[in-house]
């Protein structure tokens, strides 16, 4: 439903894409994740028809972008990082102008935005001006104006950067009934749990490159970054040996001897072994731990960078 | 490049500018202030000339300053509110908006046209104010009806050709600010180096020549021909004065035909990426 085939873009001397490829079955949700600056939202310009990219191809409901990018626009719905409404107009009146410029008549483009602005909790502040809107208010209304038509291929570009919890949470709330009306859905995001939270599929993208591709499970399995923490009733020196061989890597020992951590594969049936083992070497075991590797892990592990430095570089 | 079918059809065109000129006036209705050029500014001009220099400027060959300085004060109005179209487009280019529009299966030379179409709209209720100010401080004229509309018909397409100009102003302006000083550094000689505000007769002999061959003289004579009032540049020898109904439509078709293809493709480069 939407293929992006060896995209290659830059800005002056600013390389944003080197060769992004992916793709979108029809039905699915792809989170493009990767810290700012990635070329997420160039990628999405390139899908949605506005920019061209200097070399690869796209494809957009089976449609060119490149060649029929009029005909793309019929099949699309977008809600840009910057939220693309008038200032001027009221949250009505957006959703209206919105609807008369994709081809509806003014009767059924009101009705239809009567609908959005009930199923988005906008219906208060519908006749209001915009600019006086709040940030995720704002984020609703882009999201609105952007199934006015009901398209079946979505772009959401960072839908909820900037937005506090619980803003987020209704926006996540809104995508996810999207979802389960079948749409084809891309979605950007620098949060993790967003994309675990809302994507089938996610595709990595760091500088330009798509580093790792995979649904979020595989992509947790594919790091070393589970880890492990035992607590023993009390201190024995010999444990950090005893388990090592079992973890494979370096065990690190609290000062007071009692907890022991290390990194692992997320390998099934390890919190057994562990405790077996510790069991034969008569030692009491008070409380093992396994922590599945969160996307944060993967995202460290991918892309070598902790993920605060990539938030430091958007302020 | 784009294939024929998906483009849109011609009724979706004219229905796509309908919606972007009813956006823009809405917006005008927003900011009342964005107003004031087309309602203020031509009454406090219309007011000041006429108390202020009526007495001290003679009109060659006799006639009233009230009536010789009305359709100049049109013109010269109608010259500098042009200046909203270039701020207006800046400011639409400045804002996000843009972006919503260009992923729309929607006509986009619309934004262009809805904006030349809601500015031709303010102009007209400018000219209006003008006329109504005039009449109130006794400005007259003797002309036939069709004379009179056709006087304001003709500044009213000099202002619309004008407004193209100002869109290719604001499509390559960095900020609606700098959209803005075009009024000042552009517009406001434009205006004041003309017959519309003191006969030309008294400029020295280049400058002179400047006023006489500048279509805002072409507009102003055009108009007082029309409308009967008294027009001292009926007997300057240059083309445009001895053809000054001729001489606008003819800069106002020729100001169309450049500035609007001209817009267009600054509206295409400025929003291709």
């Amino acid at each position: 439903m939407i293929e992006a085939d060896g995209l290659y873009k830059s800005y002056g001397a600013t390389r944003a894409l080197a060769g992004v490829s992916f793709s979108v079955p029809a039905g699915t949700v792809l989170g493009l994740l990767g810290p700012n600056g990635a070329g997420k939202t160039t990628a999405v310009r390139i899908l949605t028809t506005l920019a061209r990219p200097d070399a690869g191809r796209a494809w957009v409901a089976g449609l060119d972008v490149l060649a029929q990018p009029a005909a793309v626009r019929r099949q699309i719905g977008v809600a840009a990082q910057d939220a693309t409404l008038d200032g001027l107009l009221t949250g009505r009146q957006n959703l209206t102008l919105v609807g008369e410029l994709s081809g509806m008549r003014t009767g059924q483009a009101r009705t239809r935005a009567a609908e959005l602005l009930e199923l988005f909790e906008l219906t208060d502040a519908a006749d209001r001006v915009v600019k006086g809107y709040s940030g995720g208010m704002r984020r609703r209304l882009d999201l609105a104006a952007s199934l006015l038509t009901q398209p079946p291929v979505l772009f959401l570009d960072e839908p909820t950067t900037g937005l506090d919890p619980v803003s987020r949470q209704r926006v996540w709330e809104v995508i996810r009934k999207l979802i389960g009306s079948g749409v084809t859905l891309l979605l950007t995001t620098q949060y993790l749990d967003e994309a675990d939270a809302l994507a089938d599929r996610i595709v990595v993208v760091n500088h330009g490159q798509v580093i790792a591709d995979g649904t979020p499970l595989e992509l947790k399995e594919r790091s070393r970054s589970a880890h492990v923490e035992v607590t023993l009733a009390e201190p024995r020196p010999e444990a950090a040996e005893v388990i090592e061989p079992l973890v494979g890597g370096r065990v690190s020992v609290s000062a007071d001897g009692l907890r022991l951590g290390a990194a692992v594969d997320s390998a099934p049936g390890l919190a057994t072994a562990l405790v077996r083992a510790l069991d034969r070497a008569g030692m009491l075991v008070d409380n093992i731990e396994v922590r599945q590797p969160s996307l944060d892990d993967v995202f460290f592990a991918l892309t070598g960078a902790p993920e605060r430095e990539s938030e430091g570089a958007q302020a | 490049m784009t294939t024929a079918i998906a483009q849109p059809r011609p009724g979706e065109a004219a229905w796509n500018v309908v919606s972007m000129t009813r956006r823009n006036l809405v917006h005008i209705s927003r900011e009342p202030m964005q107003l004031s050029d087309a309602t203020i500014q031509p009454v406090l001009f219309t007011v000041l000339f006429i108390y202020i220099f009526g007495g001290a400027i003679p009109i060659p060959h006799g006639g009233s300053y009230k009536d010789f300085i009305l359709p100049g004060m049109l013109a010269l109005n109608l010259t500098t509110s042009t200046m909203g179209t270039a701020v207006g487009l800046a400011t639409d280019l400045h804002e996000g908006i843009i972006d919503r529009f260009r992923v729309l299966p929607m006509w986009r030379p619309a934004v262009l046209v809805g904006r030349s179409l809601a500015d031709l709209l303010t102009a007209t209720l400018c000219a209006l104010v003008v006329a109504v100010t005039g009449l109130v401080v006794g400005w007259r004229t003797s002309a036939a009806p069709l004379a009179i509309i056709g006087g304001f018909a003709l500044v009213l397409f000099f202002a619309y050709s004008l407004s193209w100009v100002a869109a290719c102003v604001g499509l390559n302006s960095k900020s609606p600010e700098s959209a803005a000083s075009f009024g000042f550094i552009v517009l406001f000689p434009l205006a004041f180096v003309s017959n519309a505000l003191v006969p030309t007769q008294h400029m020295p002999g280049w400058l002179q020549a400047a006023a006489d061959w500048n279509p805002v003289s072409a507009v102003t004579a055009g108009a007082r021909q029309l409308w009967g009032n008294p027009n001292p540049s009926a007997s300057i020898s240059a083309w445009p004065m001895q053809h000054p109904v001729e001489a606008s439509l003819a800069w106002s078709v020729l100001i169309v035909a450049v500035a609007a293809p001209l817009a267009s493709w600054y509206f295409r480069r400025r929003t291709t990426e």
